[in-house]
């Protein structure tokens, strides 16, 4: 199925896109794997995930057309 | 009753349907304390002055430096060097000298926080790093006080309302939505990162909206939301926030375990084994007859230390220039102290215990105006 990802901040200098759309299965978890495995960088920055707007705390299932935000933490004052 | 002079001052808003007369005396009786007189606490100061709340508490321990201009409107070339602190109840008086602004002059810690934040209904984070944020959000959960946050990264930033409850009775902090700070390097502050001048403008402004819908009770203020705003497309992204386990097990739950806790460590500030030295003991270290006091901070960076002997090394060739050195004991200073601590890890590496390394603790800031050189 397909879900769209938007990012965030700083983690767009690892993502060169803000927007786009992967074929993902399953659960957050899962897409948090695949997009590591992509972006290998993405693996060492902090960051959340919202699904439908929404932060999500725990693994969640996917569903088709879901929209995932990175989120990372901003500093800067 | 407000009187004539107040109610002309504030006659546009006072005619607003939904504030009144009503709205303005929740603003005057109201006390906000802004954290950070940088960025985000300039404007988010100047509206709230403007505004007519009553009572201002501002706390900032730094200095007016060159590179804050292209941001924080404040301040003028003229104020470099004076203290924001200052400067900002200055201006703001010349604004609005109807309402009280109080200043710390300080940099927050968890032994003066709860104490300060205790005096004011509510908190605006326009704070530059992760450690102080962290304490802030903590501190406000211990006392619930109505935090609100932002901060801001490059061409974006992001603000949220905290520790108020939504309808539903539930209220939602900064450690629920990332429940411990970054490493270090996990997130580039906007000294290694930049940000575009006007970027901290909007968002510094928002807050102040924030405070003023919270204080008068009006609209839908960003209660247990997080908006991200990017100013190069205009775009606005609000995601709903809710409890974490992780963030409710890792604050601090009482006065004892804040005040036990280590922000600055907890944030990677200042892991090393090189010494940081106070103002005093940079006077009688400099005086060694194998001391060298070393200025690493880029060239152009005011103010100019010229009243003590010093070589300038910036960061920037700091290693491939710094091996020239021949002194036993190096003293390094910058403008806060973090690049200086820096460079004094560098030489701790590569000297060991062969030298003495020590890094002027605040930096050049914070000795100036401890020796009363304000300019």
């Amino acid at each position: 199925m397909k879900v769209k990802i938007i990012v965030f901040g700083q983690l767009t200098d690892i993502i060169d896109n803000n927007e786009f759309t992967l074929n993902s299965n399953a659960d957050t978890n899962n897409l948090k794997n695949e997009l590591h495995k992509l972006y290998p960088a993405l693996a060492d920055k902090k960051y959340v995930i919202a699904l439908d707007k929404q932060i999500v705390t725990s693994n969640t299932m996917l569903t088709e057309g879901s929209i995932i935000a990175l989120l990372p933490p901003f500093s800067g004052g | 009753m407000i009187a004539n002079n107040l109610y002309e001052r504030y006659q546009r808003q006072i005619i607003l349907k939904g504030f009144g007369e009503t709205g303005q005396q929740k603003l005057m009786e109201a006390k906000v304390l802004v954290i950070g007189a940088g960025g985000l606490g300039c404007p988010a100061l100047q509206y709230l002055a403007a505004a007519g709340v009553g009572t201002i508490g501002i706390v900032d321990e730094d200095m007016i430096s060159l590179s804050n201009l292209h941001r924080q409107v404040l301040y003028s070339s003229d104020d470099i060097g004076l203290l924001k602190v200052d400067v900002a109840t200055l201006k703001l008086h010349r604004l609005n000298p109807e309402i009280k602004i109080i200043t710390h002059a300080l940099r927050l810690q968890n032994t003066n926080a709860l104490n300060i934040l205790s005096e004011y209904d509510y908190v605006i984070d326009g704070t530059d790093n992760f450690a102080s944020r962290y304490m802030i959000n903590d501190a406000c959960v211990l006392l619930n006080k109505p935090l609100i946050h932002a901060a801001v990264s490059q061409y974006e930033g992001q603000i949220a309302v905290f520790n108020v409850k939504d309808d539903k009775g539930k209220s939602i902090n900064y450690r629920d939505l990332f429940p411990n700070p970054p490493a270090d390097g996990e997130v580039l502050s906007c000294t290694e990162a930049g940000v575009l001048g006007v970027l901290p403008g909007i968002i510094g402004t928002m807050q102040a909206a924030e405070a003023i819908k919270l204080i008068t009770n009006i609209g839908k203020p960003l209660i247990n939301k997080l908006l991200t705003y990017n100013i190069l497309t205009h775009e606005i992204y609000e995601v709903n926030l809710s409890e974490s386990e992780a963030g409710k097990e890792l604050i601090p739950k009482d006065e004892a375990s804040f005040l036990a806790m280590n922000y600055y460590n907890l944030c990677n500030v200042q892991q090393s084994s090189v010494i940081e030295i106070d103002a005093e003991q940079f006077h009688h270290l400099r005086k060694k007859k194998s001391a060298i006091v070393i200025d690493v901070r880029e060239k152009g960076e005011l103010p100019l230390v010229t009243n003590i002997k010093n070589l300038q090394i910036p960061m920037s060739v700091f290693e491939e220039k710094i091996s020239g050195i021949q002194q036993q004991t190096i003293i390094l200073f910058c403008q806060h102290g973090v690049r200086s601590l820096h460079a004094a890890e560098i030489l701790h590496d590569k000297y060991g215990i062969s030298k003495e390394v020590y890094s002027l603790k605040g930096g050049v800031v914070k000795w100036l105006h401890e020796l009363g050189i304000s300019k």
